[in-house]
Protein backbone atom coordinates (compact mmCIF):
# COMPACT_ATOMS: atom_id res chain seq x y z
CA UNK A 1 0.00 0.00 0.00
CA UNK A 2 1.81 3.15 -0.90
CA UNK A 3 -1.24 5.82 0.88
CA UNK A 4 0.77 6.57 4.02
CA UNK A 5 -2.42 7.72 5.39
CA UNK A 6 -4.41 4.64 4.66
CA UNK A 7 -1.77 2.99 6.26
CA UNK A 8 -1.72 5.09 9.39
CA UNK A 9 -5.42 4.69 9.33
CA UNK A 10 -5.46 0.37 9.49
CA UNK A 11 -2.39 0.53 12.20
CA UNK A 12 -4.70 2.61 14.31
CA UNK A 13 -7.30 -0.16 13.91
CA UNK A 14 -4.62 -2.82 14.87
CA UNK A 15 -3.70 -0.53 17.92
CA UNK A 16 -7.03 -1.14 18.81
CA UNK A 17 -7.56 -4.35 17.79
CA UNK A 18 -4.71 -5.95 19.70
CA UNK A 19 -5.68 -4.35 22.80
CA UNK A 20 -8.26 -6.18 22.47
CA UNK A 21 -6.53 -9.37 22.32
CA UNK A 22 -4.84 -8.09 25.82
CA UNK A 23 -8.32 -7.82 27.32
CA UNK A 24 -9.59 -10.99 26.75
CA UNK A 25 -6.26 -12.42 27.85
CA UNK A 26 -6.93 -11.02 31.24
CA UNK A 27 -4.08 -8.35 30.77
CA UNK A 28 -5.18 -4.91 31.82
CA UNK A 29 -2.14 -2.70 32.12
CA UNK A 30 -0.87 -3.90 29.13
CA UNK A 31 -4.36 -3.42 27.34
CA UNK A 32 -4.64 -0.13 29.12
CA UNK A 33 -1.30 0.63 28.09
CA UNK A 34 -1.73 -0.23 24.38
CA UNK A 35 -5.24 2.38 23.98
CA UNK A 36 -3.49 4.75 24.85
CA UNK A 37 -0.12 4.62 23.02
CA UNK A 38 -0.52 2.41 20.50
CA UNK A 39 -3.80 3.96 19.40
CA UNK A 40 -3.94 7.20 20.09
CA UNK A 41 -0.98 9.13 20.73
CA UNK A 42 1.67 7.26 18.28
CA UNK A 43 -1.13 7.48 15.61
CA UNK A 44 -1.66 11.13 16.72
CA UNK A 45 2.56 11.67 15.81
CA UNK A 46 2.73 9.75 12.98
CA UNK A 47 -0.06 11.54 11.37
CA UNK A 48 1.81 14.67 12.25
CA UNK A 49 4.72 13.45 10.87
CA UNK A 50 3.99 12.66 7.37
CA UNK A 51 2.21 16.24 7.49
CA UNK A 52 6.23 17.07 7.02
CA UNK A 53 7.57 14.51 4.43
CA UNK A 54 4.38 14.09 2.38
CA UNK A 55 1.75 11.67 1.50
CA UNK A 56 2.63 9.08 -0.52
CA UNK A 57 5.80 6.12 -0.47
CA UNK A 58 8.84 6.94 -2.30
CA UNK A 59 8.86 4.49 -5.22
CA UNK A 60 11.51 1.81 -4.23
CA UNK A 61 14.00 1.45 -6.67
CA UNK A 62 15.04 -2.38 -5.70
CA UNK A 63 12.66 -5.41 -5.67
CA UNK A 64 12.31 -6.37 -1.63
CA UNK A 65 12.36 -10.13 -2.50
CA UNK A 66 15.45 -11.15 -0.56
CA UNK A 67 13.76 -9.39 2.17
CA UNK A 68 10.73 -10.96 1.83
CA UNK A 69 12.12 -14.48 1.81
CA UNK A 70 14.37 -13.98 4.77
CA UNK A 71 11.34 -12.61 6.93
CA UNK A 72 9.33 -15.97 6.14
CA UNK A 73 12.17 -18.10 6.50
CA UNK A 74 12.59 -16.19 9.93
CA UNK A 75 9.06 -16.48 10.88
CA UNK A 76 8.68 -20.13 10.19
CA UNK A 77 11.44 -20.90 11.95
CA UNK A 78 9.99 -18.88 14.61
CA UNK A 79 6.77 -20.57 14.45
CA UNK A 80 8.45 -24.04 14.37
CA UNK A 81 10.34 -23.00 17.97
CA UNK A 82 7.07 -22.67 19.21
CA UNK A 83 6.23 -26.16 19.34
CA UNK A 84 8.33 -26.75 21.88
CA UNK A 85 6.70 -24.43 24.05
CA UNK A 86 4.58 -25.50 27.01
CA UNK A 87 0.62 -24.81 26.02
CA UNK A 88 -0.91 -21.69 26.91
CA UNK A 89 -1.47 -21.70 31.01
CA UNK A 90 0.41 -24.96 31.32
CA UNK A 91 1.66 -24.91 35.09
CA UNK A 92 4.82 -26.37 33.88
CA UNK A 93 6.18 -23.31 32.10
CA UNK A 94 9.06 -21.93 32.60
CA UNK A 95 7.93 -18.81 33.32
CA UNK A 96 5.56 -19.87 36.07
CA UNK A 97 8.59 -21.48 38.14
CA UNK A 98 11.19 -18.83 39.16
CA UNK A 99 10.13 -15.62 40.17
CA UNK A 100 6.28 -15.21 39.30
CA UNK A 101 5.42 -17.39 42.11
CA UNK A 102 7.38 -15.51 44.34
CA UNK A 103 5.42 -12.23 43.21
CA UNK A 104 2.00 -14.23 43.62
CA UNK A 105 2.50 -14.82 46.91
CA UNK A 106 4.62 -12.34 48.75
CA UNK A 107 4.15 -9.05 46.91
CA UNK A 108 1.23 -8.60 49.47
CA UNK A 109 3.02 -8.61 52.50
CA UNK A 110 6.55 -7.11 51.04
CA UNK A 111 5.00 -4.31 49.07
CA UNK A 112 1.25 -4.19 49.86
CA UNK A 113 0.13 -3.02 46.64
CA UNK A 114 -3.00 -4.49 45.07
CA UNK A 115 -1.97 -4.71 41.85
CA UNK A 116 0.78 -6.66 41.34
CA UNK A 117 1.46 -5.65 37.98
CA UNK A 118 2.32 -2.01 39.59
CA UNK A 119 4.69 -3.91 42.13
CA UNK A 120 6.61 -5.42 40.11
CA UNK A 121 7.26 -2.49 37.70
CA UNK A 122 7.30 -0.04 40.23
CA UNK A 123 9.11 -1.96 42.91
CA UNK A 124 10.85 -5.67 42.14
CA UNK A 125 11.64 -3.80 39.17
CA UNK A 126 12.46 -0.51 39.62
CA UNK A 127 15.56 -0.32 37.83
CA UNK A 128 14.45 -1.52 34.88
CA UNK A 129 11.14 1.12 34.38
CA UNK A 130 13.86 4.08 35.41
CA UNK A 131 15.91 3.13 32.51
CA UNK A 132 12.54 2.85 30.64
CA UNK A 133 11.56 6.63 31.79
CA UNK A 134 15.17 7.41 30.93
CA UNK A 135 14.73 6.20 27.25
CA UNK A 136 11.88 8.74 26.90
CA UNK A 137 13.27 11.39 28.21
CA UNK A 138 16.18 10.98 25.50
CA UNK A 139 13.66 10.73 22.84
CA UNK A 140 12.14 14.04 23.58
CA UNK A 141 15.82 15.59 24.01
CA UNK A 142 16.80 14.30 20.67
CA UNK A 143 13.37 15.12 19.25
CA UNK A 144 14.15 18.86 20.70
CA UNK A 145 17.76 19.26 19.70
CA UNK A 146 16.98 17.87 15.93
CA UNK A 147 13.54 20.03 15.50
CA UNK A 148 13.71 22.52 17.79
CA UNK A 149 11.83 25.56 16.01
CA UNK A 150 12.75 28.88 16.21
CA UNK A 151 10.61 30.79 18.23
CA UNK A 152 8.90 33.65 17.01
CA UNK A 153 8.03 36.90 19.05
CA UNK A 154 4.09 35.98 19.62
CA UNK A 155 1.89 37.18 17.06
CA UNK A 156 -1.31 38.46 19.29
CA UNK A 157 -3.22 39.62 16.26
CA UNK A 158 -3.02 36.28 14.58
CA UNK A 159 -3.95 34.29 17.77
CA UNK A 160 -6.97 36.96 17.65
CA UNK A 161 -7.92 36.36 13.87
CA UNK A 162 -7.52 32.68 14.21
CA UNK A 163 -9.62 32.86 16.76
CA UNK A 164 -12.29 34.37 15.25
CA UNK A 165 -12.02 32.02 12.19
CA UNK A 166 -12.64 29.63 14.62
CA UNK A 167 -15.41 30.34 16.75
CA UNK A 168 -17.68 31.12 13.58
CA UNK A 169 -16.54 27.84 11.97
CA UNK A 170 -16.00 25.16 14.43
CA UNK A 171 -18.70 26.13 17.39
CA UNK A 172 -19.13 22.36 17.90
CA UNK A 173 -16.03 21.12 18.24
CA UNK A 174 -14.55 23.48 20.77
CA UNK A 175 -17.50 24.14 22.96
CA UNK A 176 -17.62 19.75 23.13
CA UNK A 177 -13.77 20.23 23.62
CA UNK A 178 -14.31 22.93 25.94
CA UNK A 179 -16.28 20.48 28.37
CA UNK A 180 -14.31 17.28 27.46
CA UNK A 181 -10.93 18.32 28.05
CA UNK A 182 -11.31 19.01 32.29
CA UNK A 183 -12.59 15.84 32.52
CA UNK A 184 -9.70 13.91 30.30
CA UNK A 185 -7.46 15.75 32.85
CA UNK A 186 -9.42 14.11 35.71
CA UNK A 187 -9.59 11.10 34.53
CA UNK A 188 -5.89 10.81 34.16
CA UNK A 189 -5.18 12.51 37.19
CA UNK A 190 -7.60 9.29 38.49
CA UNK A 191 -5.40 6.90 36.21
CA UNK A 192 -2.60 8.05 37.68
CA UNK A 193 -2.92 7.42 41.57
CA UNK A 194 -5.70 4.92 41.49
CA UNK A 195 -2.27 2.65 39.67
CA UNK A 196 -1.90 0.79 42.80
CA UNK A 197 -5.48 -1.13 42.85
CA UNK A 198 -6.27 -1.06 39.07
CA UNK A 199 -5.09 -0.86 35.93
CA UNK A 200 -3.19 2.35 35.11
CA UNK A 201 -0.14 4.31 36.38
CA UNK A 202 2.25 6.80 35.61
CA UNK A 203 2.79 6.01 31.42
CA UNK A 204 -0.53 5.70 30.94
CA UNK A 205 -1.50 8.66 32.96
CA UNK A 206 1.28 10.60 31.24
CA UNK A 207 -0.18 9.83 27.88
CA UNK A 208 -3.72 10.60 28.15
CA UNK A 209 -2.67 13.96 30.01
CA UNK A 210 -0.59 14.99 26.51
CA UNK A 211 -3.73 13.90 24.91
CA UNK A 212 -5.75 16.68 26.01
CA UNK A 213 -3.33 19.12 25.76
CA UNK A 214 -2.78 17.80 22.39
CA UNK A 215 -6.47 18.24 21.30
CA UNK A 216 -6.31 21.73 23.01
CA UNK A 217 -3.61 22.63 20.62
CA UNK A 218 -5.36 21.18 17.70
CA UNK A 219 -8.50 23.03 18.32
CA UNK A 220 -7.35 26.41 19.81
CA UNK A 221 -4.24 26.93 17.91
CA UNK A 222 -0.27 26.28 18.19
CA UNK A 223 0.34 29.94 19.43
CA UNK A 224 -3.09 29.92 22.15
CA UNK A 225 -1.61 26.26 23.14
CA UNK A 226 1.36 27.64 23.67
CA UNK A 227 0.25 31.04 25.77
CA UNK A 228 -1.00 28.07 27.98
CA UNK A 229 1.81 25.88 28.04
CA UNK A 230 4.84 27.55 28.58
CA UNK A 231 7.70 25.16 26.16
CA UNK A 232 10.58 25.64 28.55
CA UNK A 233 8.46 24.92 31.51
CA UNK A 234 7.73 22.19 30.49
CA UNK A 235 10.94 21.16 29.18
CA UNK A 236 11.89 21.68 32.96
CA UNK A 237 9.22 19.33 33.77
CA UNK A 238 10.34 16.52 32.47
CA UNK A 239 13.48 16.72 33.75
CA UNK A 240 11.83 17.13 37.16
CA UNK A 241 10.32 13.68 36.55
CA UNK A 242 13.41 11.62 35.91
CA UNK A 243 15.32 13.77 38.92
CA UNK A 244 12.47 12.65 41.09
CA UNK A 245 12.78 9.08 40.28
CA UNK A 246 16.48 9.45 40.37
CA UNK A 247 16.68 11.21 43.91
CA UNK A 248 14.17 8.31 45.47
CA UNK A 249 16.80 5.92 44.62
CA UNK A 250 19.41 8.12 45.55
CA UNK A 251 17.72 8.51 48.97
CA UNK A 252 17.33 4.81 49.83
CA UNK A 253 21.13 4.00 48.79
CA UNK A 254 22.86 7.28 51.45
CA UNK A 255 20.53 5.59 54.03
CA UNK A 256 22.04 2.12 53.64
CA UNK A 257 20.00 -0.05 51.60
CA UNK A 258 19.96 -1.17 47.77
CA UNK A 259 19.26 1.54 45.05
CA UNK A 260 15.46 2.02 45.10
CA UNK A 261 14.34 -0.10 48.07
CA UNK A 262 12.07 1.93 49.26
CA UNK A 263 11.34 -0.02 52.87
CA UNK A 264 13.68 2.33 54.19
CA UNK A 265 11.52 5.82 53.20
CA UNK A 266 9.60 5.29 56.55
CA UNK A 267 9.60 3.46 59.68
CA UNK A 268 6.92 0.99 58.11
CA UNK A 269 8.20 -0.90 55.41
CA UNK A 270 4.60 -0.88 53.42
CA UNK A 271 4.37 2.43 54.26
CA UNK A 272 7.63 3.26 52.33
CA UNK A 273 6.97 0.95 49.80
CA UNK A 274 3.52 2.75 49.00
CA UNK A 275 5.20 6.28 49.50
CA UNK A 276 8.03 5.23 46.94
CA UNK A 277 5.82 3.74 44.45
CA UNK A 278 3.72 7.20 44.51
CA UNK A 279 6.92 9.02 43.92
CA UNK A 280 8.41 6.99 41.00
CA UNK A 281 5.07 7.18 39.48
CA UNK A 282 4.46 10.68 39.49
CA UNK A 283 7.86 11.12 38.25
CA UNK A 284 7.24 8.71 35.43
CA UNK A 285 3.97 10.68 34.43
CA UNK A 286 5.82 13.88 34.56
CA UNK A 287 8.19 12.85 32.17
CA UNK A 288 6.33 10.88 29.81
CA UNK A 289 3.39 13.82 29.93
CA UNK A 290 6.28 16.29 29.06
CA UNK A 291 7.94 14.47 26.47
CA UNK A 292 4.68 13.97 24.47
CA UNK A 293 3.89 17.55 24.63
CA UNK A 294 7.24 18.50 23.56
CA UNK A 295 7.64 15.98 20.70
CA UNK A 296 3.84 17.24 19.18
CA UNK A 297 4.95 20.74 19.90
CA UNK A 298 7.56 20.63 17.66
CA UNK A 299 6.72 18.32 15.13
CA UNK A 300 3.50 20.58 14.50
CA UNK A 301 5.29 24.18 15.79
CA UNK A 302 7.83 23.07 12.60
CA UNK A 303 5.08 23.04 10.27
CA UNK A 304 3.22 25.93 10.89
CA UNK A 305 6.66 27.54 10.21
CA UNK A 306 7.04 25.63 6.77
CA UNK A 307 2.96 26.72 5.99
CA UNK A 308 4.05 30.59 6.60
CA UNK A 309 7.40 30.45 4.74
CA UNK A 310 5.44 28.98 2.19
CA UNK A 311 2.74 31.54 2.02
CA UNK A 312 5.32 34.53 2.23
CA UNK A 313 6.83 32.61 -0.66
CA UNK A 314 3.45 33.11 -2.56
CA UNK A 315 2.84 36.50 -1.85
CA UNK B 1 -27.38 -12.94 26.46
CA UNK B 2 -23.68 -11.12 26.94
CA UNK B 3 -21.88 -13.87 24.40
CA UNK B 4 -24.16 -13.36 21.67
CA UNK B 5 -24.43 -9.32 21.76
CA UNK B 6 -20.24 -9.87 22.17
CA UNK B 7 -20.42 -12.16 18.73
CA UNK B 8 -22.55 -9.62 17.30
CA UNK B 9 -20.39 -6.81 18.08
CA UNK B 10 -17.23 -8.85 16.78
CA UNK B 11 -19.02 -9.26 13.42
CA UNK B 12 -19.88 -5.44 13.26
CA UNK B 13 -15.99 -4.90 13.12
CA UNK B 14 -14.76 -7.13 10.86
CA UNK B 15 -17.39 -5.18 8.79
CA UNK B 16 -15.95 -2.11 9.81
CA UNK B 17 -12.31 -3.68 9.01
CA UNK B 18 -13.30 -4.79 5.24
CA UNK B 19 -14.86 -0.83 4.79
CA UNK B 20 -11.60 0.77 6.32
CA UNK B 21 -9.98 -1.73 3.25
CA UNK B 22 -12.12 -0.78 0.95
CA UNK B 23 -12.79 2.62 1.48
CA UNK B 24 -12.83 4.08 -1.93
CA UNK B 25 -12.35 7.79 -0.61
CA UNK B 26 -10.45 9.04 2.89
CA UNK B 27 -13.60 9.91 4.62
CA UNK B 28 -14.49 6.25 4.71
CA UNK B 29 -11.91 4.86 6.03
CA UNK B 30 -11.76 7.56 8.75
CA UNK B 31 -15.97 6.93 9.01
CA UNK B 32 -15.01 2.64 9.32
CA UNK B 33 -12.00 3.89 12.42
CA UNK B 34 -13.84 5.88 13.54
CA UNK B 35 -17.34 3.13 13.83
CA UNK B 36 -14.69 0.51 15.38
CA UNK B 37 -13.10 2.82 17.83
CA UNK B 38 -16.88 2.98 19.55
CA UNK B 39 -17.28 -0.87 19.15
CA UNK B 40 -14.38 -1.67 20.88
CA UNK B 41 -15.42 0.05 23.71
CA UNK B 42 -18.52 -1.50 23.73
CA UNK B 43 -16.40 -5.07 23.24
CA UNK B 44 -14.69 -4.06 26.16
CA UNK B 45 -17.14 -3.33 28.77
CA UNK B 46 -19.05 -6.07 27.57
CA UNK B 47 -16.05 -8.56 27.96
CA UNK B 48 -15.65 -6.81 31.56
CA UNK B 49 -19.17 -8.53 32.45
CA UNK B 50 -18.44 -11.99 30.97
CA UNK B 51 -15.67 -12.70 32.44
CA UNK B 52 -16.25 -11.04 35.96
CA UNK B 53 -13.73 -8.50 35.82
CA UNK B 54 -15.78 -4.86 35.55
CA UNK B 55 -12.27 -2.90 36.45
CA UNK B 56 -11.94 -3.31 32.02
CA UNK B 57 -14.51 -0.24 32.44
CA UNK B 58 -11.49 2.28 32.81
CA UNK B 59 -10.00 1.04 29.46
CA UNK B 60 -13.21 1.73 27.77
CA UNK B 61 -13.44 4.92 29.32
CA UNK B 62 -9.75 5.46 28.05
CA UNK B 63 -10.85 3.89 24.67
CA UNK B 64 -13.65 6.60 24.19
CA UNK B 65 -11.43 9.80 24.75
CA UNK B 66 -8.60 8.55 22.38
CA UNK B 67 -10.63 7.48 19.99
CA UNK B 68 -12.54 10.99 19.83
CA UNK B 69 -8.99 12.79 19.91
CA UNK B 70 -7.52 10.36 16.80
CA UNK B 71 -10.73 11.07 14.89
CA UNK B 72 -9.90 14.91 15.52
CA UNK B 73 -6.31 14.97 14.64
CA UNK B 74 -7.20 12.69 11.54
CA UNK B 75 -9.66 15.66 10.63
CA UNK B 76 -6.85 18.36 11.17
CA UNK B 77 -3.89 17.12 9.83
CA UNK B 78 -5.28 15.37 6.92
CA UNK B 79 -6.01 16.26 3.05
CA UNK B 80 -9.70 16.36 4.33
CA UNK B 81 -8.66 19.23 6.97
CA UNK B 82 -11.45 21.26 8.25
CA UNK B 83 -9.45 24.20 9.02
CA UNK B 84 -8.01 23.89 5.01
CA UNK B 85 -10.98 27.09 3.93
CA UNK B 86 -9.81 29.02 6.38
CA UNK B 87 -6.21 28.90 5.28
CA UNK B 88 -7.45 29.76 1.93
CA UNK B 89 -9.07 32.40 2.46
CA UNK B 90 -6.50 34.09 4.18
CA UNK B 91 -4.42 33.72 1.38
CA UNK C 1 -35.40 -6.71 35.22
CA UNK C 2 -33.20 -9.30 33.86
CA UNK C 3 -35.67 -10.08 30.88
CA UNK C 4 -35.13 -5.90 30.37
CA UNK C 5 -31.69 -6.10 30.00
CA UNK C 6 -31.96 -9.20 27.94
CA UNK C 7 -34.52 -7.21 25.50
CA UNK C 8 -32.25 -4.12 25.62
CA UNK C 9 -29.02 -6.44 24.58
CA UNK C 10 -30.78 -7.45 22.19
CA UNK C 11 -32.16 -4.29 19.95
CA UNK C 12 -28.42 -2.90 20.91
CA UNK C 13 -26.89 -6.02 18.87
CA UNK C 14 -29.48 -5.64 16.14
CA UNK C 15 -28.67 -2.07 16.06
CA UNK C 16 -25.27 -2.66 15.67
CA UNK C 17 -25.58 -5.06 12.97
CA UNK C 18 -28.06 -2.94 11.09
CA UNK C 19 -25.23 -0.56 11.05
CA UNK C 20 -22.47 -2.32 10.07
CA UNK C 21 -24.60 -3.79 7.16
CA UNK C 22 -25.65 -0.20 6.49
CA UNK C 23 -21.61 0.67 6.35
CA UNK C 24 -21.10 -2.21 3.76
CA UNK C 25 -24.04 -1.94 1.38
CA UNK C 26 -24.80 2.06 1.37
CA UNK C 27 -23.79 3.39 -1.96
CA UNK C 28 -21.86 6.63 -1.01
CA UNK C 29 -20.14 8.01 1.61
CA UNK C 30 -23.21 10.20 3.08
CA UNK C 31 -25.43 7.41 3.25
CA UNK C 32 -23.18 5.10 4.93
CA UNK C 33 -22.31 7.66 7.99
CA UNK C 34 -25.81 8.51 8.22
CA UNK C 35 -26.39 4.27 8.92
CA UNK C 36 -23.42 4.72 10.99
CA UNK C 37 -23.90 7.85 12.85
CA UNK C 38 -27.30 7.30 13.83
CA UNK C 39 -27.42 3.61 15.00
CA UNK C 40 -24.11 4.14 16.68
CA UNK C 41 -25.56 6.29 19.35
CA UNK C 42 -29.14 4.32 20.04
CA UNK C 43 -26.97 1.06 19.96
CA UNK C 44 -24.32 2.36 22.48
CA UNK C 45 -26.96 3.38 25.03
CA UNK C 46 -29.07 -0.01 24.77
CA UNK C 47 -26.14 -2.00 25.37
CA UNK C 48 -24.99 -0.21 27.94
CA UNK C 49 -28.04 0.38 29.79
CA UNK C 50 -28.80 -3.35 29.57
CA UNK C 51 -25.26 -3.71 31.62
CA UNK C 52 -26.28 -1.61 34.12
CA UNK C 53 -29.66 -3.70 34.61
CA UNK C 54 -27.21 -6.80 35.06
CA UNK C 55 -27.19 -5.43 38.60
CA UNK C 56 -22.96 -4.51 39.54
CA UNK C 57 -22.38 -2.60 41.97
CA UNK C 58 -22.40 1.10 42.48
CA UNK C 59 -18.70 2.17 40.86
CA UNK C 60 -19.59 -0.03 37.76
CA UNK C 61 -22.66 1.73 37.44
CA UNK C 62 -21.27 5.43 37.64
CA UNK C 63 -18.42 4.09 35.01
CA UNK C 64 -21.20 2.95 32.73
CA UNK C 65 -22.95 6.19 32.70
CA UNK C 66 -20.01 8.04 32.35
CA UNK C 67 -19.29 6.09 29.10
CA UNK C 68 -23.12 6.44 28.29
CA UNK C 69 -21.92 10.21 28.74
CA UNK C 70 -19.45 10.47 27.09
CA UNK C 71 -20.35 8.49 23.77
CA UNK C 72 -23.74 10.60 23.78
CA UNK C 73 -20.82 13.52 23.71
CA UNK C 74 -18.59 12.79 21.38
CA UNK C 75 -20.15 10.45 18.73
CA UNK C 76 -22.53 13.39 17.36
CA UNK C 77 -19.53 15.82 17.18
CA UNK C 78 -17.15 13.28 15.55
CA UNK C 79 -19.62 12.81 12.94
CA UNK C 80 -20.41 16.57 12.80
CA UNK C 81 -16.78 16.88 12.19
CA UNK C 82 -16.69 14.42 9.39
CA UNK C 83 -19.37 15.16 7.49
CA UNK C 84 -18.03 19.08 7.35
CA UNK C 85 -14.80 18.46 6.69
CA UNK C 86 -16.34 16.24 3.72
CA UNK C 87 -18.42 19.13 2.46
CA UNK C 88 -15.38 21.44 2.66
CA UNK C 89 -13.67 19.54 0.91
CA UNK C 90 -15.84 18.57 -2.34
CA UNK C 91 -17.32 15.39 -1.91
CA UNK C 92 -20.25 15.32 -3.72
CA UNK C 93 -23.32 13.00 -2.46
CA UNK C 94 -24.21 10.43 -5.39
CA UNK C 95 -27.43 11.06 -6.91
CA UNK C 96 -30.24 8.82 -8.44
CA UNK C 97 -30.34 10.18 -11.85
CA UNK C 98 -27.25 10.25 -13.76
CA UNK C 99 -27.34 13.23 -15.37
CA UNK C 100 -27.88 15.12 -12.43
CA UNK C 101 -24.34 13.54 -10.93
CA UNK C 102 -22.78 14.99 -14.03
CA UNK C 103 -24.36 18.50 -13.82
CA UNK C 104 -23.31 18.87 -10.16
CA UNK C 105 -19.67 17.36 -11.24
CA UNK C 106 -19.11 19.76 -13.86
CA UNK C 107 -20.55 22.88 -11.94
CA UNK C 108 -17.93 21.84 -8.70
CA UNK C 109 -13.70 22.76 -10.74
Amino acid sequence: MKDLFAVIMLSGIYGLLSASFFVSMDAVDVAFTEASVGAGISTLLMLVAITMTGRTENPSRHKPLLALAVVIVTGSLLIYGTLDMPYFGSAQAPIHQHVAPRYINDSMQEVGVPNIVTSVLASYRAFDTFGEVVVIFTAGMGVLALLSAVRRPRDVAEIDSFNKSMYEEHLILRIVAKMLIPFILLFALYVQFHGDYGPGGGFQAGVIFAAAIILYAMLFGMNTARRVINQSFIQLFAAIGVLLYGSVGVISLLNGKNFLDYSILSADPIAGQHLGILLIELGVGFTVASVMVIIFFNFAGRRNNQQNKENNDSC
Amino acid sequence: MLIAATIAILVVMIMAIVRGIMGPTLYDRILAVNMFGTKTVLLISLLGFVMGRPEFLDIAIVYALINFISVIGVLHYSDASIFKRSDQQKK
Amino acid sequence: MNISSVLLLLIGSFLCISGGVGILRFPDFYTRMHAVGVTETLATAMILIGLMLQNPDGLVVVKLMIILLMTLFISPTASHALASAAVHNNLMPELDNKEDNKKVKSSNP
